[in-house]
């Protein structure tokens, strides 16, 4: 089904060649794959390979791009230890996946359930659930943030209805970082549209023999559903850990840029920017963005490693 | 036409079992009778309008003076102000149709390249054979979850020693060479699902690989086509972080480049004319929506987009 399913396959058995038909019978297609692919193969190496690998020279070096890189071995690497904005910024950007991640997901899983019990209307729903997600990675919406979230806010507004006295929830260093969790939370749209398939695959068969054994509506949701779900629900996880590690858009808008206040939105995509971009440390930057790839890749290996403890699959 | 759905893939396959195969609704769905439904729908309607609640405010408020913006809670506005969008529209260097324009030819870019380049890559992937198939489809696959930040700073120099900074270039020449690499997984799943009786049957015909891509499978992977365009469509409107990188002259900023500009130059204090303008970025992406829903839910539901 997934990215992930194929690697985990291709991992575990090496895909012997299919059986075919007699017709089908040939050597090799070679030149004709040479052909379809030469695009993909010019841009592998012209705008992915060899920018990864200049980006790994980069990082061993200083590089503000009007002189040559100029090789200062660790020295990034050890700066990076000592720079408090760098530590801020990766404190700022675990505390999101760490919180928005999963929070997301249970919303997601949650409504997925509900939608699935036979509703009526459960398009209409869906897609007015899936809008936010559609929208919530513009600029748009992240401007939409800074007026909701704002001192003379929408939410203020609305809490004042209740007599309750809001604050600039976007100009408070402990309320900014939470306004954009919440923001990641509201586009759980797009994972409960999967889990919606996944729940749409599972037999009845096994819901009716849980019923007959007595099994009560939560019993059925933890031992049928969870166990079933648990692949999709850990593509999802996994995906959305990734992608959520490189969020920018949202801090960058509703901070203006800064990061702020007092750095508290500074996100780790953010910081790489200001450093790479508008200091011109090209070399400090692509130090970054390595230590980057290695934590999305330790995140995920990890990830792999634990899902061995609660992913269930049937095969 | 069951040849066109998407393949359930490494789903388990359906039960044959007939109790499976009435549909959920009809027994699942008689959980408490009606007073059961009925709190559920509502609970529903008023999450729903909870969830989008700020959206039909930012739209409401896109028509009401700024003054009112702050005060009202209303959806509706109280005093109608039609300026906000003539004013948004012409209050940046240009007019604000031409960063619409500016985004909608980047956009036309690389639906070309991810429609074309992606499609073609797909085909080799899941129906050519080649030494090292496998190698290639793994790396393809890992290049997916690359971090383009890991890749940007390179880029750029690479882009700038070439004179192609502050055009739309950089943002189109990665598509036109398939580095989507996401979409052509998305292609590799819907050809596989395709029944091989067809291609033998045209190469019987006496078809080469490139008549039979053209012919037999790009036909038929229209739905695959479609949700490729509309992704590519979604995400490329969106895309902030490398066109915030390459573009940085006012002539050739996008819409969302252009947002943000409002933010920066007005230091929040006109809401009325960023919501205007707001709304009016929103609306393609509405539109697409609107219109390419099917294949949008499917394609989502099929491999799993983000």
């Amino acid at each position: 089904m997934s990215a992930i399913s194929e690697l985990r396959t291709l991992s575990t058995k090496r895909r012997g060649p299919r059986p075919t038909a007699v017709t089908n019978l040939r050597k090799s297609d070679g030149r004709a794959a040479a052909v379809f692919l030469a695009p993909w193969f010019l841009g592998l190496f012209a705008i992915t390979l060899f920018p990864l690998g200049a980006s790994a020279y980069l990082s061993f070096t200083r590089y503000d791009m009007l002189s040559a890189p100029q090789w200062v071995g660790l020295q990034n690497f050890v700066d990076m230890v000592h720079d408090p904005r760098l530590l801020q910024s990766l404190r700022v950007t675990f505390t999101y996946v760490v919180t928005g991640v999963p929070l997301q997901l249970v919303a997601a899983l949650a409504i997925a359930v509900l939608l699935n019990q036979g509703m009526r209307g459960l398009a209409f729903y869906r897609s007015v659930v899936y809008l936010p997600s559609l929208m919530g990675g513009s600029v748009a919406i992240a401007i939409l943030w800074r007026q909701v979230f704002g001192e003379d806010g929408l939410v203020n507004k609305a809490l004042g209805v209740f007599g309750i006295e809001g604050m600039g929830w976007v100009s408070n260093p402990d309320t900014a970082l939470w306004t954009i969790v919440l923001l990641h939370v509201w586009t759980f749209g797009s994972p409960m549209v999967i889990f919606l398939a996944g729940l749409r695959q599972i037999p009845d068969m096994y819901y009716e023999a849980a019923q007959l054994d007595g099994a009560s509506k939560w019993r059925q949701f933890r031992s049928v559903t969870l166990p079933l779900l648990s692949p999709i629900i850990f593509f999802n996880l996994v995906m959305q850990v990734i992608t959520a590690f490189q969020a920018f858009t949202q801090a960058y808008v509703v901070s203006g840029g800064t990061g702020g206040p007092s750095d508290s939105t500074l996100f780790y995509t953010l910081y790489l920017y200001q450093e790479g971009f508008q200091n011109l440390r090209m070399g400090y930057a692509s130090a970054m963005a390595w230590v980057l790839v290695l934590i999305v890749l330790a995140m995920t290996g990890a990830n792999f490693l634990l899902s061995k403890f609660w992913v269930f699959y049937e095969d | 036409m069951s040849t066109t759905t998407l393949p359930p893939g490494g789903l388990r396959p359906r039960t044959t079992d007939l109790a499976a195969q009435v549909p959920a609704r009809r027994r699942r769905g008689r959980w408490r009778g009606r007073t059961g439904s009925a709190i559920r729908h509502t609970a529903m309607i008023l999450g729903c309008l909870v969830m989008i609640y700020p959206v039909l405010w930012l739209l409401g408020s896109s028509f009401k003076p700024t003054s009112l913006i702050f005060r009202e809670l209303s959806i509706f506005p109280s005093e109608w102000d039609w300026t906000n969008y003539s004013v948004g529209w012409n209050s940046l260097t240009y007019q604000f149709g031409r960063y619409m324009l500016n985004s909608l030819a980047i956009v036309g870019g690389a639906l070309l390249g991810n429609l074309v380049t992606c499609a073609m890559a797909g085909y080799a992937f899941a129906r050519l054979r080649f030494r090292g198939r496998n190698i290639w489809f793994t790396i393809m696959l890992i290049t997916i979850m690359l971090p383009i930040h890991v890749i940007i700073v390179p880029q750029y120099v690479m882009f700038q020693r070439l004179d192609l900074v502050n055009t739309f270039w950089p943002l189109i020449v990665p598509k036109l060479l398939a580095t989507d690499a996401f979409f052509i997984f998305l292609m590799v799943q819907f050809f596989r699902g395709i029944p091989r009786e067809l291609e033998e049957a045209a190469r019987l015909d006496g078809c080469g690989h490139a008549r039979i891509f053209l012919r037999v499978m790009l036909p038929l992977a229209v739905p695959a086509l479609a949700t490729t365009a509309i992704f590519t469509f979604i995400w490329t409107w969106n895309d902030f972080f490398s066109q915030l990188i390459f573009l940085t002259s006012d002539d050739v900023k996008t819409a969302p480049l252009a947002l943000k500009m409002f933010t920066d130059s007005t230091s929040g204090s006109n809401w009325g004319p960023q919501f205007a303008m707001s709304i009016v970025t929103i609306i393609p992406l509405f539109l697409i929506f609107l219109f390419g829903q099917k294949y949008l839910v499917k394609g989502i539901a099929t491999t799993g987009i983000k």
